[in-house]
């Protein structure tokens, strides 16, 4: 017989793997594992399962300590003309670690997943957005636009959470209608109205049909007879469902955009929801803030004005969303250290690069090429207590420590690395 | 460590010093009647001709927060111009209009304030607002709770609930996001806005919830009374920027039923609809009904003249408004069903007939009302102006002169429609020390904020007396937080972070009951995990203070 393992159920838990961050799982503890029991979904129950890994620092796939890795890490950016800390997959802690730093020794800042990011920023620069939060959505949406997305793909619970709800503030016989523009959503999806009406267009060519409704709108009459290969009669009784709903929501997730001049589709979108609140009232949702990406803007916007993409290489915040991606600068070679944060998922390894890289890991992440330095960190809302932003970009919901490990924080590796200075 | 500030010239109204010279004495941080006997100075500083306040306190500056986040997102454009360097002892940050929080602290400290208050916390965003103000470095700081367009509340009005029920609710709240005071803005029109409602008048019906913006104004200023929480309602009124919403604010005035409530910039609710534009200054109406009402006091809101960005919580304003933004970008965002923000860039011109008015009005309220007590200074940061704009508005109040030029300048037809030439007062230094300093302390319950008496803290700025005023009140020769050293000139010298406030009225935990059951079956976020604990407060403001105000009982 098994000995007995004691384990303990931890209730309210939220869950830093998606940007819906949850947090209403209920989660078993035993020994160094942890099992999601209920209100789970396919992310969160495999990366809450998932093992904290070996905890040992490396210098050049050499077991160390960590007060030896923090030290060389910062010989290296004591050395560094230019390093680029990258992937910044962190909490607000992490995030605020990890400006003081690049200030620090002059580097450039650039979340993994700026690329997507970028196309909803350059729409909130140049036009501005009207969107809403998930309570909203769970208490008003009477139609929901689902533009170029399945969501759950990347959100499992959204239409568990905020839309297969009947009742609501406002009642106890909620239907929402469901419009999905592209691909339709898994079958099963949980809905709260009728099944959605899948108008299976072309995304790439979305921004064809948001003209077409927005002509529509206005009442300009029109040449086309299709639009993002789908007959004008479509957009018709789409347009007519959007300008009668009361409280439309209209959904994408960057993400998905991913085709040349995306923010332009974006551009769109929100210009039809501006259109369309002269008469009714609707908003967008933008899905994102997975890998902690929503938390480090945040915190870069607020501490020096600029997200991703800033240089603090003269001194003061200089953001150009061109020349310094990552990629970019890895390819011109204009980087010479990298530094890698990356503490929710170990599969999100650094880009391949000859320049020195120091890798700031979710613990048990298998690397292809030995780092310069590898300090395994603890997963926040796992390891060690902390804060993310939602996906809606206003909640910024506490996590917890489990008490899985006692790995090291983003923030305390960091900190290491300070102290050796 | 024993601090002797000389023979300056001390302003200090909260004990009737007008311009007395004299010493100061601040030990460990706080103010002392003198050296123990015996007891060895350890610093001293000759203030021969100098100008002695204690530290300035801004009670209403948009610096943390959601809407600020978003605006600083959007205005790139407005970073580049005014970046901020890295020093020794400083970090890289941006200034002006959306400043970053780092340098909104510097810049606070430099121009000689030492406490900050964030007036409009989204209790869903409080966190955010928190993290925020923990990164605003040199001053103190606090917020107020928004309620008021929440459906929580909204619906224990619209099901008749007794006034206990409410403030225990407003308690909670105010524990839960630990907040110093709460905020109403445009009541209820918030939430009326999301159904669809653009306009919302203080006796209008919501057209969901059967409850008035009155209603909302007379419940929330009366639980605030109860809990003898220290501040009074801060309250944004219906119809902001809106031609003819001098009436409302007097009307808000009378929805009290006599208790204390604060108007905030209320220069954008004094508007008349005289002239040929039917657009005029309601100030001379609104300031004598701040005159006759001893429990109102206000913020100005002054508008200054430039680039600056609005943002506030009231998405109804904010989406009529932004027409008129520039440049053309705007966001308005629904929250939670606890409120919303709307950001609009706006350029104030003084050749434009509405700026130009505004501005006139805004000055017309500082010099119309008599009481210096009532009536603070604030520019709404970023709203009216970014506070930097405050040495310019001090020497527009101090002196006709530049102010009388200033007006020479401006839209012609707005001119001949404002009294401002006619004004001959000219604010004193003892009147500017209310204004900025013992003014907001006393109406935010700061007992040891914003005089130098005994016991409080030793924050103290010492001015050049330059007969430039604006020229004076920029860089200030010293500032002292807590009896230290922090900026000089200008320039920070020392960094510190200062400390939060908030009040913790005491509430039947009853209503966490309900609580609990309103988040699990309509919200997206658990009860349990709303309240700010502790350790959350120590990590935001990375180990400074907690200091918890007393209410009266």
């Amino acid at each position: 017989m098994a000995p007995a393992t004691k384990s303990t159920e931890i209730r309210d838990v939220s869950c830093p793997f998606c940007g819906l961050v949850c947090d209403d799982l209920v989660v078993t503890a035993s020994a160094d594992r942890l099992a999601v029991r209920a209100n789970g979904c396919r992310i969160s129950e495999a990366a809450f399962a998932r093992p904290a890994g070996d905890a040992q620092p490396q210098v050049n796939g050499k077991a160390t300590t960590l007060d030896l890795a923090a030290k060389e890490a910062a010989r290296l950016l004591r050395g560094a003309h230019q390093p680029l800390f990258a992937g910044l997959g962190s909490d607000v802690a992490g995030a605020r670690a990890a400006g003081r730093l690049a200030e620090r020794c002059g580097g450039v800042l650039d979340h993994m997943n700026s690329a997507a990011a970028l196309r909803n920023l350059f729409v909130l620069q140049d036009r501005g957005w009207m969107t809403t939060t998930m309570s909203e959505v769970r208490n008003r949406a009477d139609l929901l636009v689902v533009a170029g997305t399945d969501i759950v793909s990347r959100f499992p619970r959204f239409f568990e959470r905020c839309v297969a709800n009947s009742e609501t503030l406002f009642g106890k016989d909620r239907r929402c209608e469901v419009i999905c523009l592209g691909p339709a959503l898994p079958s099963g999806t949980k809905l709260s109205g009728p099944a959605p009406r899948v108008v299976a267009c072309d995304v790439s060519r979305l921004h064809e049909a948001l003209g077409v409704i927005r002509a529509l709108l206005a009442g300009r009459p029109l040449q086309a007879k299709e639009a993002a290969g789908i007959p004008l009669a479509v957009w018709k009784e789409v347009t007519e469902k959007m300008r009668a709903a009361r409280y439309g929501v209209l959904a994408w997730t960057v993400a998905d955009f991913d085709f040349p001049h995306a923010e332009l589709t974006v551009h769109a979108l929100c210009d039809l929801i501006k259109d369309l609140n002269q008469t009714t009232r609707f908003s967008g949702f933008p899905l994102g803030g997975s890998e902690g990406d929503l938390t480090a803007d945040a915190v870069g916007l607020w501490q020096t004005g600029f997200g991703s993409r800033t240089s603090m290489g003269r001194g003061f915040p200089e953001y150009d969303p061109y020349h310094l991606s990552t990629r970019g600068l890895l390819q011109r070679g204009e980087a010479d250290v990298l530094f890698w944060i990356a503490s929710f998922d170990p599969t999100r390894t650094p880009p391949t690069t000859t320049i020195p890289t120091i890798v700031l890991g979710a613990a048990g992440m298998a690397l292809e090429k030995t780092p310069a330095v590898f300090i395994p960190v603890g997963t926040p809302g796992v390891d060690h207590a902390g804060h993310l932003f939602r996906t809606d970009r206003v909640v910024a919901i506490p996590l917890r420590q489990l008490q899985r490990s006692s790995l090291p924080s983003v923030a305390d590796a960091i900190g290491a690395i300070e102290a050796a200075w | 460590m024993l601090l002797k500030l000389k023979g300056g010239t001390i302003y200090d109204p909260a004990h009737r010093v007008n311009g007395k010279v004299g010493d100061l004495w601040a030990r460990d941080g706080r103010i002392v009647a003198g050296p123990a006997p015996g007891e060895r100075v350890d610093q001293e500083y000759d203030l021969t001709g100098r100008v002695v306040m204690a530290g300035a306190v801004d009670m209403h500056t948009h610096i943390g927060g959601g809407k600020l986040n978003i605006a600083r997102a959007m205005l790139p454009e407005d970073h580049r111009r005014d970046p901020v360097f890295r020093t020794a002892i400083t970090r890289a940050s941006c200034g002006h209009a959306a400043p970053g929080t780092l340098a909104a602290g510097y810049r606070y400290a430099t121009m000689g304030y030492t406490a900050c208050f964030e007036p409009a916390i989204l209790p869903v965003n409080a966190r955010q607002a928190h993290l925020e103000m923990g990164d605003t470095p040199m001053v103190d700081k606090g917020g107020y709770a928004m309620l008021g367009s929440d459906d929580f509340l909204l619906r224990l009005l619209a099901a008749g609930e007794p006034q206990a029920r409410i403030n225990d609710y407003v308690a909670w709240t105010l524990r839960a996001t630990r907040c110093l005071g709460i905020k109403v803005v445009n009541p209820g029109g918030i939430s009326a806005f999301k159904f669809n409602q653009r306009k919302l008048d203080l006796d209008e019906k919501h057209s969901y919830y059967p409850v008035t913006p009155r209603d909302v104004v007379r419940t929330l200023t009366r639980a605030l009374d109860e809990l003898g929480v220290p501040h009074p309602l801060h309250v944004h009124g219906c119809n902001l920027g809106v031609p003819g919403n001098a009436d409302t604010t007097l009307a808000t005035m009378g929805a009290t039923d006599g208790h204390r409530i604060h108007l905030t910039h209320i220069q954008f609710h004094s508007y008349g609809t005289e002239g040929d534009r039917h657009f005029s200054s309601g100030a001379a109406r609104v300031a004598e009904a701040i005159r006759s009402n001893p429990n109102v006091s206000c913020d100005v809101g002054q508008v200054m003249f430039g680039r600056t960005v609005t943002a506030s919580g009231d998405t109804m304003a904010q989406y009529r408004n932004a027409p008129f933004g520039h440049p053309k970008k705007y966001v308005s965002m629904d929250i939670e069903c606890d409120a919303g923000c709307g950001v609009v860039p706006f350029r104030y011109s003084d050749k434009n007939f509405v700026n130009a008015l505004q501005w006139a009005v805004g000055l017309e309220i500082f010099l119309l009302v008599d009481d210096p007590w009532r009536v603070l200074l604030t520019t709404d940061h970023p709203n009216g102006a970014p506070f930097t704009s405050y040495p310019e508005l001090i020497r527009l109040l101090m002196d006709r002169t530049f102010r009388n030029e200033r007006l020479a300048q401006i839209n012609a037809d707005a001119r001949a429609l404002t009294t401002l030439g006619s004004i001959e007062r000219e604010y004193s230094l003892f009147e500017i020390a209310i204004l900025t300093r013992a003014g907001p302390a006393r109406i935010l319950g700061l007992s040891d904020h914003g005089h130098l008496g005994a016991g409080a803290v030793a924050d103290v700025v010492v001015y050049r007396d330059d007969p430039d005023r604006q020229k004076m009140f920029t860089a200030p020769e010293y500032v002292f937080k807590d009896g230290e050293l922090v900026a000089r000139n200008g320039e920070v010298v020392k960094v510190t972070w200062g400390r939060y406030h908030a009040v913790s009225p005491s509430y039947d935990k009853g209503i966490e009951r309900r609580l609990k059951e309103y988040f699990d079956r309509y919200m997206t976020m658990r009860m349990e995990n709303f309240p700010i604990s502790d350790d959350e407060m120590h990590a935001f403001g990375q180990g400074v203070t907690l200091v918890s105000h007393a209410c009266r009982t």
